[in-house]
Parts: C-alpha cells; structure tokens; sequence
C-alpha cells in the first residue's frame, strides 16, 4: 500500500479523515481547556489573580 | 487503608494529581496501538471498503457517550444519598467529557452515514436518543451554570441527570424495540462479536483509550472544581503555592 493509497482511503479520504481530525481535535481541545482551567484555578486559590 | 478518607476533596485532590499521568499515559499506549490496527492492519471491509475504518473512533466515543452519562447519574446519586460535596464534584467533571464524546459519536456517525447510507443524517431511534443525550448535557451543565449556589446546584442537576438516566437504555436498545437504519449491535455481551479478530481488537482498545482518556481528564478536570469551590478553605492555597514551588 502507497502512501497515496494510505490518504485516499479509497475514495473514502474526506469520511474518513474527517472523522479522526474531528476525534483528535476535540480531544486536544480539550486537553488544553482544562489544563488553563487547572492553571487558573491554582493562580485563584493561591491569593493571586491569573496572569494573561 | 481507610477508602473514606479519600471522600474529602483534600485528600482526594493529591490523589488525583498522582493518578492522572498513569490514566494519561495508558490512554496513549492504547490509542497508538488501536490506531495501528484500525488504520493500518485491519483489512478493507468487503462490503464498505474502506469507509468502515470509522467505526474504530465512532464506536469508541458512542460507547463512552453512554458510559460517561451512566458514571454521571451514579456520583448525582451518591451526591444526593450521602449529601457528599465529592461526589458531585464528580459529576460535574464528568459532564463536559460526556458531551464532547456524544458530539463526536454523532459527527462520526454522521460522516458514516453519507457514503453507507446516502445521508449524513436521520430522524431514527437510535440517532435522535443520541441526540437527546448530548442535549441532556447541556441540559446538566446550563442548570449547574444557572444555579449560584454550589449545593443548591449540586441537588438541581443531579436530579436532572437522575431523570435523564432512562434515555440510556432507550439509546441502547433502540435498534432492537424500533426497525432503525443504525445497525444493530455488532458487539454485545450476550453472543459472539460478528466481525474479523483484528477489527475486534482495535475497537476495543480503541474503547480502552477512550476509558482512560476519559478518568485522566476527568480527575485534572475535578481538580480544577475543587480548587475552584474549595478555594476559601486554607489547604487550597497552600496546595496552589506548592504547585508553583515545583515548577
């Protein structure tokens, strides 16, 4: 199997792809929101305002 | 070793900190592994070509939709039995992670269904229960946010959440009670799985990562709730000015 091939999904790219972008973007996403939420919630409780 | 202990967000939040990078870390080891099978070793399906290698994210997300909401409904309960501010904490970590994986199942899905069926999408049982999870979130999270008072809102959305617990079975079973266009299950406890070993396994550990994924982020996210919540107590501050020491 090609490379090419391995992206085409045969013919099938966009469904594909698009359904594994979606998953790992929301995901990521996700990872940083709470992690600022995390952060921001430290800054607070230490008697500090979160910095920007 | 006293389990109760742990029921106080104190000693729960250390806890939880130190957990968290081996859930992460499990997460990883899984996703890698099931993506390796699901992309690369699986064989094309003979029927859908290659446009099946979806259902290794949207079985994943779909399963963890309902799991994620059924956890929920068992922390609101707890929450409301032992009137147990944890609990709730709990719950509300969980919500937003219940959500995103109900609106991944559904843009799976949906990406699914145009090349199988013709459609990104249909008003059947199956899909419109789905739909009505992620609005139940939603439905959790604006309650909690329109609520001022944190045990106040803790006992209005745990109720809530409680209600919203019977749209699960009906989301499960809705492809046996109604004749839908979403298949049936091919994956039950019941009977043996109808589909190739290696597929089989990359859904699975698929479904694995998506657990651990799942507890990893809940916990960093719970963190924040009870730093957020707790924050006038005086071991919150003293937890946050240790943070920044190690870094």
């Amino acid at each position: 199997m090609s490379i090419a091939e391995f992206f085409s999904m045969g013919g099938y790219g966009f469904y594909v792809w698009g359904s594994y972008a979606a998953c790992a973007l929301a995901i990521a996403a996700e990872i940083v929101l709470v992690r600022a939420r995390l952060t921001a919630a430290r800054c607070v409780a230490g008697g500090r305002e979160p910095s920007q | 070793m006293n389990w109760f202990r742990f029921a106080s967000p104190a000693s729960f939040y250390p806890l939880a900190a130190r957990l968290t990078p081996w859930f992460g870390g499990a997460a990883a080891v899984f996703a890698a592994a099931g993506l390796y099978l699901g992309l690369i070793a699986a064989p094309t399906d003979a029927q859908q070509g290659e446009s099946y290698r979806i259902i290794f994210v949207h079985v994943a997300t779909a399963w963890m939709s309902m799991f994620i909401y059924l956890v929920m409904a068992f922390w609101c309960a707890m929450s409301l039995m032992f009137n147990a501010r944890l609990a709730a904490m709990m719950a509300q970590a969980l919500a937003p992670t219940g959500a995103l994986f109900t609106a991944l199942a559904l843009i799976t899905g949906a990406l699914w269904g145009k090349p199988t069926w013709g459609t990104y999408w249909a008003w059947d049982a199956r899909m419109t229960s789905e739909l009505i999870l992620l609005f139940l979130y939603f439905g959790y999270m604006a309650l909690r946010q329109a609520i001022d008072e944190p045990r106040r809102a803790d006992r209005a959305s745990a109720l809530l959440a409680l209600v919203g617990a019977v749209n699960v079975p009906i989301i499960y079973f809705s492809v046996k009670w109604w004749n839908t266009l979403h298949q049936g299950a091919s994956v039950s406890l019941t009977s043996a799985p109808t589909m190739a070993a290696v597929m089989l396994a990359g859904m699975l550990l698929m479904a694995l990562a998506a657990w651990f994924y799942s507890i990893a982020i809940a916990l960093t996210r719970v963190r924040a709730i009870i730093l957020e919540r707790e924050r006038h107590a005086g071991w919150a501050g003293e937890v946050a000015l240790a943070a920044k020491a190690a870094r």
